[in-house]
């Protein structure tokens, strides 16, 4: 008996590691990286332990009959606002460094669960793009179910939102006032594009002096002196780290002159910019862009919603891509994220890319952009078991995901989506039902607010 | 009407004003809460705290006796959020979510004397001190003159825990009994207890840092580093002081430093977690508050394994009222609804330190009936009692003064015919250090004071 409890703790101390094993059987497998063929794949231990035409079965395995369809490894989004409360943006000032989603991730967000459904396994959540230099971003990985903190790509490189143009220098506001005339909103520097060069420039000359300070308390410290140490300030430290190479910088850009203008300020500070995102000119200026490393995340035909955002071709891609750029197609949007596959799939239309290649623009490039290719992007062993089935060729409109796994567990099922349906929905009526009847057997209740239920 | 008020109000002013120094409540059930119940027994009171309490207590010959045949005595109620006698405490829909066209989004003092509030033309980061009044003491500001002191006594609240709520560091809160005072100092059992934190935003775009939940608590993380860098360059300035420039005087830092425990506020599961996390960084013995979604069995275990203790508002969400029929809630929303009045039930079967608090709801009527909902929802009698006794005395710290009927603490008792909290049961008086109130027989109209705010949902 007490054997059994000891066996029974052990297997309860140690589930989160150990999912179970599952073997994709008779699938096209998309690796990304290594070619496309019919063939299987083996999840043990939230990795992928075998991949080929044939595979070995693990004694135990659960098998996944992939007859017919498609697996991939898991979508990533470069950029996406979901999954965080009380706003996306600390508009208030123009560098807001100093904030960071992962204080705010909810991960009860509806969006997740949709996004999953969707084929997404990780998103890099960013700040929005009201400030010259957002707030502090970091990846998720999608496990609907867990807390916060389980959501966070472990390991992965935090970053920084940068943003140039129309946003930061907020246009339509240049001089503050609210419309219809109420002054309730302020003129916040800078009010023009070089404005926000030099709200940038500035961050970077305090952060400079900052480092320097501590550099100097360290080496104090070092000599085995007890100085005071410097006060430490949040708006700093994120830039202090990107001076280091420690913080990676997303920067929200459209046009090609502030891409170089942004490209300037990298070199002239010393240090790199991670990725551009939206950067619709981005082919006007593909080979500085592929010059300074600097990846480019954008969209695949979404333009013209504002005038710094209408000399975009759907081309941007494929021509970035030709000239050495690593390039993602992001979604920056709930509803475009649940079905990036599709979006991937465009590029093999405008620009003539390769299968393998659309697809990496959703998978192993941001994964290179983000960092974390060494975990997830390809299905290869040893990576994450972060797959997704189709029931068809994935970059497609008609293609439905059928099953999502994330570090080899299922996190989204379509069988099981569409059969719960029904209770899920005779469950709410339920309680819409008990409300109804409740609010009739209390009449003239007056006067009490409703406070709660806002969610 | 308006005669049958004014004898009322007279005959309450003269009720306290007879109590003796010396009395005894004989013959009554006493609900002891520490200890257990005694069916028939006596509570002796001298100068405003309980001389004795038991089955066969000596009665002393000059006390005043009071017969509490077919009634049952309880230790004066503890409201463990309030801001009772806090001036121009505002109603919470005024407490303003910046936003385009809310030209009156600054709440307006209701009463002169109001707590001036500090403005900051615009705050452009945390150095500012956006919306900061840390070391404002409830106890400084109390008006012993506040109508809703009466109030609120009505429902059996005869203490309590009163902050001053505005911003995002509202200030410290103080313990006080709500006894009719000339002078606010005669109230006050503790001066602070604790920081007041809200994570409401008013600024919004252009409105001034933080206009967002992430600003906000970063700005909660850095003025705790800023604290502790003062502490430490004060102390070194302090040692010696040659050669050293000397620190800048920072009121807000100091108030954050005298606050020996915070209140961060968490209504969803999300926020719970959150704010442990936050309290556990910051270092900070913390107290929750809010606790809408406390009944999930997973948010009771989260509590649970922190032993962070929890304050359930009993303003339990309703649905609108203005609603758009046509408009589904959300299957949490609906569940909220639904069940947030079993959450201190849940909490109470997981062991979870908790209590209630009014949040706002001051006629007595309102209050009952709240309770009474977290007890059909399978609260028993007895924890609600506790819930709002003793248990927010042992939050507080001060289980040895309040919260039960012993010997040796003060004389808070509430006197009713029937079991409190029951849609019939009358109060029929309550004691404050010693000093008999009589209800009102009717609720005193109005009376809903300022809810605190929902905490950073996604609004």
């Amino acid at each position: 008996m007490n054997r059994v409890k000891i066996l029974l703790a052990v297997c309860i101390a140690i589930a989160p590691l150990s999912a179970e094993t599952y073997v994709i059987k008779n699938a096209t497998v998309m690796t990304v990286s290594k070619g496309t063929f019919k063939g299987s794949v083996v999840v043990k231990d939230g990795k992928i332990a075998e991949v080929g035409q044939t595979v070995i079965e693990p004694a135990g395995a659960t098998v996944i009959d992939g007859t017919g369809q498609y697996l991939i490894p898991g979508i990533i989004d470069c950029h996406s606002h979901i999954a965080a409360d009380g706003g996306i943006n600390e508009g208030s000032v123009s560098v807001s460094s100093m904030v960071d989603i992962r204080d705010v991730l909810n991960p009860e967000d509806i969006a997740i669960y949709r996004a999953l459904a969707g084929g997404v396994t990780t998103a890099n959540i960013l700040h929005g793009s009201a400030n010259s230099i957002g707030g502090c971003t970091l990846p998720i990985k999608m496990r609907w179910g867990k807390d916060a903190q389980s959501m966070i790509f472990e390991g992965a490189t935090p970053g920084i939102k940068f943003a140039l143009g129309e946003n930061p220098k907020r246009a339509g506001n240049p001089v503050g006032g609210g419309r219809g005339g109420a002054a309730t909103v302020q003129a916040r520097y800078p009010a023009t594009r070089m404005g926000v060069e030099d709200t940038i420039r500035e961050a970077f000359n305090e952060a400079k002096a900052y480092k320097a300070e501590w550099d100097d308390y360290n080496a104090k410290v070092a000599r085995g002196e007890h100085p005071i140490p410097p006060r430490k300030d949040l708006k700093l430290e994120p830039l202090k780290e990107v001076l280091e190479g420690k913080r990676y910088v997303h920067s929200h850009c459209y046009r090609a002159d502030e891409i170089l203008m942004l490209l300037r300020i990298a070199d002239d500070y010393g240090f790199k910019v991670r990725t551009f995102q939206h950067v619709l000119e981005g082919y006007k200026v593909a080979k500085e862009i592929a010059a300074h490393g600097a990846g480019a995340s954008t969209f695949s035909d979404w333009w013209s919603f504002k005038v710094e955002a209408y000399d975009a071709i759907p081309y941007n891609a494929a021509i970035m891509t030709k000239k050495g750029v690593v390039v993602s197609l992001n979604s920056d949007d709930a509803e475009l994220m649940r079905h990036l596959n599709s979006e991937a799939g465009k590029a093999m239309k405008y620009g003539g890319m390769s299968e393998t290649e659309a697809l990496a623009m959703v998978t192993l490039n941001p994964a290179k952009q983000l960092g974390i290719e060494n975990r997830v992007g390809s299905i290869e062993v040893g990576k994450d078991a972060d797959l997704v089935l189709y029931d068809k060729f994935p970059l497609s409109d008609y293609a439905k995901v059928q099953k999502v796994l994330i570090d080899g567990t299922i996190y989204f099922d379509r069988d099981k989506e569409v059969s719960g349906r029904a209770l899920k929905q005779a469950e709410k009526q339920k309680l819409i039902d008990k409300e109804k009847q409740n609010q009739q057997r209390q009449p003239g209740r007056g006067g009490r607010a409703g406070q709660g239920g806002q969610q | 009407m308006k005669k049958l008020v004014t004898a009322l109000l007279v005959v309450c002013a003269c009720a306290f004003a007879e109590t003796p120094s010396t009395f005894a409540i004989r013959n009554a059930k006493i609900v002891t809460v520490s200890g257990p119940v005694i069916a028939k027994g006596t509570v002796v009171v001298r100068h405003g705290l309980i001389e004795a309490v038991g089955e066969n207590v000596p009665i002393p010959a000059e006390a005043w006796v009071v017969d509490g045949e077919g009634m049952t005595v309880y230790p004066g109620l503890i409201d463990s959020l309030s801001t009772v006698g806090i001036p121009g405490a505002a109603p919470a829909a005024a407490t303003g979510r910046g936003g385009r066209g809310a030209v009156a989004a600054t709440p307006a003092p209701t009463t002169p004397g109001a707590i001036a509030t500090v403005t900051v033309e615009r705050a452009r980061g945390p150095e500012d001190r956006p919306a900061t009044t840390s070391w404002l003491i409830a106890a400084d500001e109390i008006q012993a003159s506040d109508r809703r002191i009466e109030t609120v006594r009505g429902s059996g609240i005869t203490t309590a825990v009163t902050f001053p709520t505005r911003g995002i560091f509202g200030g410290q809160g103080s313990i006080i009994d709500l006894v009719a005072a000339e002078k606010a100092g005669e109230m006050v059992l503790v001066p602070s207890v604790g920081q007041y934190i809200s994570l409401s935003r008013g600024g919004g775009f252009g409105g001034g840092f933080p206009s967002s939940l992430m600003g906000t608590i970063s700005y909660i993380r850095q003025i705790y580093l800023d604290a502790a860098h003062y502490q430490l360059v004060k102390n070194t300035y302090a040692k010696d002081p040659r050669g050293m420039a000397r620190p800048e005087y920072d009121r807000a830092l100091e108030g954050v430093l005298d606050s020996k425990r915070i209140l961060l506020p968490a209504n969803r599961m999300v926020e719970m977690d959150r704010m442990l996390r936050f309290a556990a960084e910051l270092k900070q013995s913390t107290i929750l508050y809010g606790a809408r979604e406390a009944y999930r069995p997973e948010a009771a275990e989260l509590l649970k394994k922190s032993g962070t203790p929890i304050l359930v508002s009993v303003r339990w969400p309703e649905a609108p009222r203005d609603a758009n029929p046509e408009d589904v809630d959300s299957f949490r929303t609906l569940e909220t609804r639904d069940k947030a009045a079993s959450a201190p039930s849940v909490l109470q079967k997981a062991g979870v330190k908790f209590a209630l608090y009014s949040d706002g709801l001051d006629a007595p009527r309102d209050i009952q009936r709240a309770v009474k909902k977290a007890i059909d929802a399978g609260l028993s009698r007895e924890d609600a009692i506790r819930a709002l006794t003793l248990s927010p005395a042992e939050i507080y710290g001060v289980a040895d003064r309040v919260g039960s009927i012993e010997k040796g603490k003060i004389a808070n008792l509430v006197v009713t015919k029937g079991e409190l909290f029951d849609d019939r049961t009358k109060i029929e008086m309550v004691f404050v250090d010693g000093k008999k109130y009589t209800p009102a027989a009717e609720a005193p109209a109005g009376g809903r004071g300022p809810a605190t705010e929902d905490p950073g949902g996604n609004q």
